[in-house]
């Protein structure tokens, strides 16, 4: 297509603990190398799309300019939940489709440290019980009308497609963390780069069954930056510019439609299976194309359900789709060779941003030991709860 | 004696909509007893969220949307299926089928673990969030296990008022 987006250049920090720097330092490194990676700066951006979630009212864009370059930019500050990083992306995707931008920075940087277990309200030791909020609750509820843990929620997720389906239990579940650990092995990127059994995978401490310690993404810190620029740019782009350059064929958001488990039960299937269909519709491609797929197993019992939303597997074959090896690095479709967030990490606004660098560095042939070979289209996806999807496909220039 | 008192405190917002009979239609209620000499005392007991009804045949409460049927637990603006904003309050059946679980072995400050989160599916349609209660052992939950909803007290504050969760137990 003629107003077609590309990734120009991209570049993540390896995902970790860094105590010693903030979201700003972590945030200015990924633009910076993505800048260089593209053979730009700072000075021919003409928008910046900046996704972070706990600051989100900080204005972590203007803060970054402060370091990088203040060029007076318009700045799109962006938090989507999990979804934060892939909106950050699309703000600034649209900005060039509609004409207004022909270059553009976008990251998302997140620094939790040790932030520990993601969690609903906490039952006080009310002094005097008094009714507030939308239902009148005398006291927190998480825990005592069912969990509002993260590790929970997405627990009941899995637990509920193991309900409707055939071959889905414990033991698949924790086939798809066995798969993750395994895989960042090769990545020098991932927060974790350990190879776990079954069986310690299965022993580790239980957090909300069927996810155990290993089948749950930690928290930490990092950023992931793309610079984005319209095909007509690119075309003025010196030769061997342009060859590294990656289509983005497809960008979608969506959120989650009406159903009537929703208000107990965040529902993260709807919207992705409509991410989906609107992305392979966009792309003209199929998820039998796709070479790899980054998608979001914030959880184990995530990444499983998740193989149904975007089509990987055969509608309610997710359990045998795993069991036969699909989602492996030398399976019909490799799913998270990075390490999923379960080992590569997860701060949360980097993610999004973070998967497309993963799926671009692949499509440009540059991904090192854990090249996908002959990758030629892949997939980026993420789901933030409230909730929202995001899904990007990227393809190899011609 | 039951008497409905109208919502106190909680929203800076009326309720939307009544349900015809001139009384407000999202309201909590506090149990009442009517005393020998005809004066009413209120009872020490609180529901933990105002869509639960407790007293002698506590059930849960719902907001329906007159002209689709969707139900709401909360307070509403307007109908998230359908956009219409005529709500009639309902009864919620009691018996339910589970649909989803989890042990939580880790949680928020103060909750004992484990316990089974659940997520049933009402035989009138409801999808409800809450605890399985009275098991002996979490292990024995299982996906598509029969239930009831039961109420139990959840803590008491500095009045000697008591909270009053529910939860749904195997039949």
């Amino acid at each position: 297509m003629a107003d077609a987006v590309w990734v120009l250049g991209t570049s993540m920090t390896r995902f970790g603990r860094y105590p010693e720097l903030d979201a700003v330092d972590l945030a200015s490194r990924a633009c910076l190398d993505a800048l260089d990676d593209g053979g730009v700066s700072i000075h021919d951006m003409d928008v910046m799309g900046a996704g972070t979630l706990f600051q989100a009212q900080s204005g972590m864009g203007q803060r970054v300019q402060k370091q990088i370059g203040q060029t007076g930019i318009p700045v799109f500050n962006v938090t989507n939940a999990c979804a934060t990083g892939a909106t950050a992306l699309r703000a600034v995707y649209l900005s060039i489709r509609a004409g207004e931008a022909q270059m553009g920075l976008a990251f998302g940087v997140e620094q939790m440290g040790k932030m520990g277990l993601l969690r609903g309200g906490a039952k006080d030791d009310a002094n005097v019980y008094e009714p507030s909020g939308r239902y009148g609750a005398v006291t927190g509820v998480d825990g005592i009308l069912g969990t509002e843990t993260m590790p929970g929620v997405f627990a009941q997720a899995g637990m509920e497609y193991a309900y409707e389906n055939e071959g889905v239990g414990f033991e698949q579940f924790a086939r798809v963390a066995y798969k993750n650990h395994l895989h960042s092995t090769l990545n020098p990127l991932a927060q974790y780069r350990k190879e776990f059994s079954m069986e310690e995978i299965m022993g580790s401490p239980v957090q909300s069954y069927p996810n155990t310690l290993l089948m749950c993404c930690p928290t930490g810190d990092g950023a992931a930056a793309a610079v984005l620029v319209s095909e007509e740019r690119l075309r003025s782009l010196p030769g061997e510019v342009q060859k590294r350059a990656v289509k983005i064929s497809a960008s979608v958001l969506t959120s989650d439609p009406w159903v009537e488990s929703g208000q107990v039960q965040p529902d993260v299937n709807t919207l992705t299976r409509n991410a989906a269909a609107q992305a392979y519709e966009v792309a003209g491609v199929g998820p039998e194309d796709l070479d790899l797929v980054e998608l979001h197993d914030c959880f184990a019992t995530a990444e499983l359900i998740h193989y149904d939303n975007l089509g990987l597997c055969e509608r309610g074959g997710a359990g045998e789709f795993i069991d036969s090896g699909g989602p492996f690095r030398d399976g019909r479709t490799p799913v998270n060779v990075s390490g999923g967030l379960i080992s590569k990490g997860h701060p949360i606004g980097a993610t999004g941003v973070a998967n497309v660098y993963e799926v671009t560095t692949h499509l440009r042939g540059e991904a090192g030991d854990r090249q996908v070979e002959g990758a030629r289209v892949g997939l980026a996806h993420v789901i933030g709860l409230g909730s929202a999807c995001g899904i990007h496909i990227l393809e190899k220039a011609a | 004696m039951e008497v409905s008192l109208p919502r106190m405190g909680s929203s800076p917002m009326p309720p939307v909509l009544s349900d015809g009979s001139g009384a407000p239609s999202t309201y909590r209620r506090t149990d009442m007893t009517e005393e020998a000499d005809g004066t009413a005392e209120v009872s020490e007991r609180l529901p933990i969220v105002d869509y639960l009804q407790i007293g002698d045949d506590p059930h849960l409460v719902a907001n329906e949307c007159t002209d689709c049927g969707a139900r709401y637990f909360d307070r509403r603006n307007a109908c998230a299926k359908c956009g219409r904003t005529a709500f009639t309050n309902v009864r919620v059946a009691g018996e339910a089928t589970l649909r989803a679980f989890s042990i939580v072995h880790r949680a928020a400050p103060g909750i004992p673990v484990p316990y089974v989160s659940a997520i049933v599916q009402t035989d009138d349609g409801t999808s409800v969030r809450a605890n399985v209660v009275g098991l002996d052992d979490p292990l024995k939950a299982e996906l598509g296990m029969r239930l009831r909803l039961t109420t139990y007290g959840c803590g008491t504050d500095d009045n000697g008022t008591e909270c009053v969760a529910f939860g749904y137990a195997a039949v």
